[in-house]
């Protein structure tokens, strides 16, 4: 795919980045990076281990320098004011960024003392997201005694302290069981909605479906893909029902019987029906077959997803 | 900029005074190991090496505290080293690059917990000397002055640990880079006088930094002259320093994150 040039920075873009590369020795990890994040939303980079996130998010966050390229967060340029773009964003790495010989109020109370908030200020501000996170009552506890989960909303926030409008989120709820990726997702949901930018690294596909309002798919060091959740699910092949029948003559006859009867696999007895996976179509298809005496033995929907769309568009 | 250089460095001072109080093993072992060698020279060594009887044991130790206050620093920048390495390969760091903070109170921070945590090494191992029968001569004033240029000193040596510890791919390879300097004190005045070595390790002796401190706080405390000890002693200390903080600043600066 064509890269595109991003948009010239206006008010509402966040992040806009042009041709960022970046090589370690040998290896091209990021190969001409272009993207435009605009302000107040959740933009996902999605791709494999090894594909360059977060290198990206490294270069993004002023931790390490590009080899060439553009970019510029909240307005400032990278290269030329890190220390106005470190002002704008908060970041919470893969690996935890936090202190373990401190307790997690302390970790905050650290925060709060290097953004110069002042005591009073520093202590609310503390107090307010212990409880915001469910932390309060570990509050005291050495950050060493604390579960993946409790470091992981205690990373967070700590990056909240400074009430940063630029977020980076480098595979947030990689390790974390269920019901704390779902409270994870929540917490980013309540950020944007107060205009923060969040810019997310996944491997997770779900998780980019379910959070983000623009994802790219980055593999090998290059974008080759971006859109909507919406529009990267519409580049692939439709959905389909798949009716499996007792014999041969029964999926004959349910063939005859449709109107849109799709592919026929005569060994495993099967017809792939395109649909959209909505009730009232599978309501229709179920009672046309039932009018005609035709019996159905086994009945999967599969809608798109975006492991659909990673994996036509990487060939894997 | 220089007050938010102050603020922060003492906000990572306070962070690091606070790892040094509740990871105490690290004290127990910059006290323990010169406390070792000199109970070792005084009961096991001090009979032979020293004049005979008890008056001469306690000669001995006294001749022997600047020394082993020496190895302590040695000690200390072992700790230091290691506690840099293993705050570098951590995540927190990686947050506060990020961090719209003063980069050098990275630094500043370890440096303030070295000095502090060396001054409370030799104060230790000064105590368990004094027990052992080493006996100061001079007056408060020489103390207070040995004091000054042993702190001076533990200043220049706590750089270098810094630095050490930076340049340190892991955390048990910031634990061995100090350790060659434990030979220093040996291979100084700290134990017996340079002028009973072979000519090669004597000139080597004479002329390595450890030799003038020793000598200064030797004469500052238990009299003697001093000479031009001093003074070179204090250039030694700024040079180290100096050119340590140099160093460290130059491996901090670098992108954590290479090939």
């Amino acid at each position: 795919m064509a890269s595109r040039a991003p948009q010239a920075a206006t008010a509402t873009t966040a992040i806009a980045v042009t041709g960022l590369r970046k090589s370690f020795g040998e290896h091209l990890v990021l190969d001409g990076i272009d993207l435009t994040v605009q302000q107040g939303t959740v933009f996902a980079l999605l791709g494999p281990n090894g594909a360059g996130k977060t290198t990206m998010v490294q270069i993004l966050s002023t931790l390490i320098r590009a080899d060439g390229g553009q970019a510029a967060l909240a307005g400032y340029d990278l290269n030329t004011e890190p220390a106005r773009v470190r002002e704008a964003i908060g970041v919470t790495g893969q690996y935890s960024a936090v202190d373990e010989l401190l307790t997690g109020a302390e970790n905050l109370m650290l925060m709060a003392d290097l953004y110069h908030l002042g005591r009073a200020a520093a202590k609310a501000r503390t107090g307010e997201l212990l409880g915001r996170f469910d932390l309060t009552e570990a509050a005291g506890k050495l950050v060493a005694t604390y579960s993946g989960g409790m470091r992981r909303k205690l990373d967070l926030a700590m990056t909240l302290v400074s009430e940063p409008r630029i977020i980076f989120l480098d595979e947030p709820t990689t390790g974390l069981d269920p019901r704390s990726r779902r409270t994870m997702w929540q917490i980013v949901r309540d950020l944007t909605r107060g205009g923060v930018t969040v810019f997310l690294t996944t491997q997770y596909l779900e998780e980019a479906d379910q959070l983000a309002d623009q994802i790219a798919l980055l593999d090998h060091g290059t974008l080759i893909a971006r859109g909507t959740p919406e529009e990267l699910k519409r580049r692939i092949p439709g959905g389909h029902t798949r009716l499996r029948f007792a014999d041969a003559s029964t999926l004959a006859k349910a063939q005859a019987v449709l109107a849109r009867p799709g592919k026929p696999d005569e060994e495993a007895l099967t017809l792939e029906v395109p649909t959209s996976g909505s009730v009232p179509e599978l309501r229709g298809i179920l009672t046309r077959l039932d009018d005609h005496g035709v019996d159905v033995a086994e009945l999967t929907v599969h809608t798109p997803d975006l492991d659909d769309v990673f994996l036509t568009l990487t060939g894997n | 900029m220089m007050t938010s250089a102050l603020a922060d460095s003492a906000t990572m001072l306070r962070r690091n005074l606070k790892h040094m109080l509740r990871y105490p093993s690290m004290i127990a072992f910059m006290i323990l190991m010169p406390v070792g060698f000199l109970l070792l020279f005084v009961y096991i060594l001090g009979g032979t090496v020293g004049p005979a009887g008890h008056a001469g044991r306690a000669a001995y130790a006294t001749f022997i505290t600047p020394g082993i206050i020496a190895l302590t620093m040695v000690a200390a920048s072992t700790a230091t080293a290691v506690s840099v390495a293993s705050d570098m390969t951590g995540g927190i760091i990686a947050r506060f690059r990020t961090m719209p903070i003063a980069r050098v109170s990275m630094l500043t921070g370890h440096v303030g917990r070295g000095v502090i945590q060396t001054v409370l090494g030799m104060v230790a191992v000064t105590a368990v000397a004094l027990l052992t029968g080493f006996r100061a001569t001079t007056s408060a004033a020489s103390w207070l002055a040995a004091a000054g240029l042993l702190i001076l000193f533990a200043f220049a040596l706590t750089w270098l640990s810094v630095a050490l510890g930076l340049a340190a791919k892991t955390v048990e390879a910031a634990s061995n880079a100090p350790t060659p300097l434990i030979i220093l004190p040996f291979l100084g005045s700290g134990f017996v006088l340079t002028q009973s070595m072979p000519t090669a390790i004597r000139w080597f002796a004479e002329y390595q930094p450890f030799t003038p401190v020793i000598n200064t706080v030797r004469g500052l405390l238990i009299g003697g002259p001093i000479g031009n000890n001093a003074v070179i002693a204090i250039a030694w200390s700024a040079a180290i320093a100096l050119g340590s903080y140099l160093w460290a600043r130059k491996l901090f600066s670098r992108d954590p994150v290479r090939a």
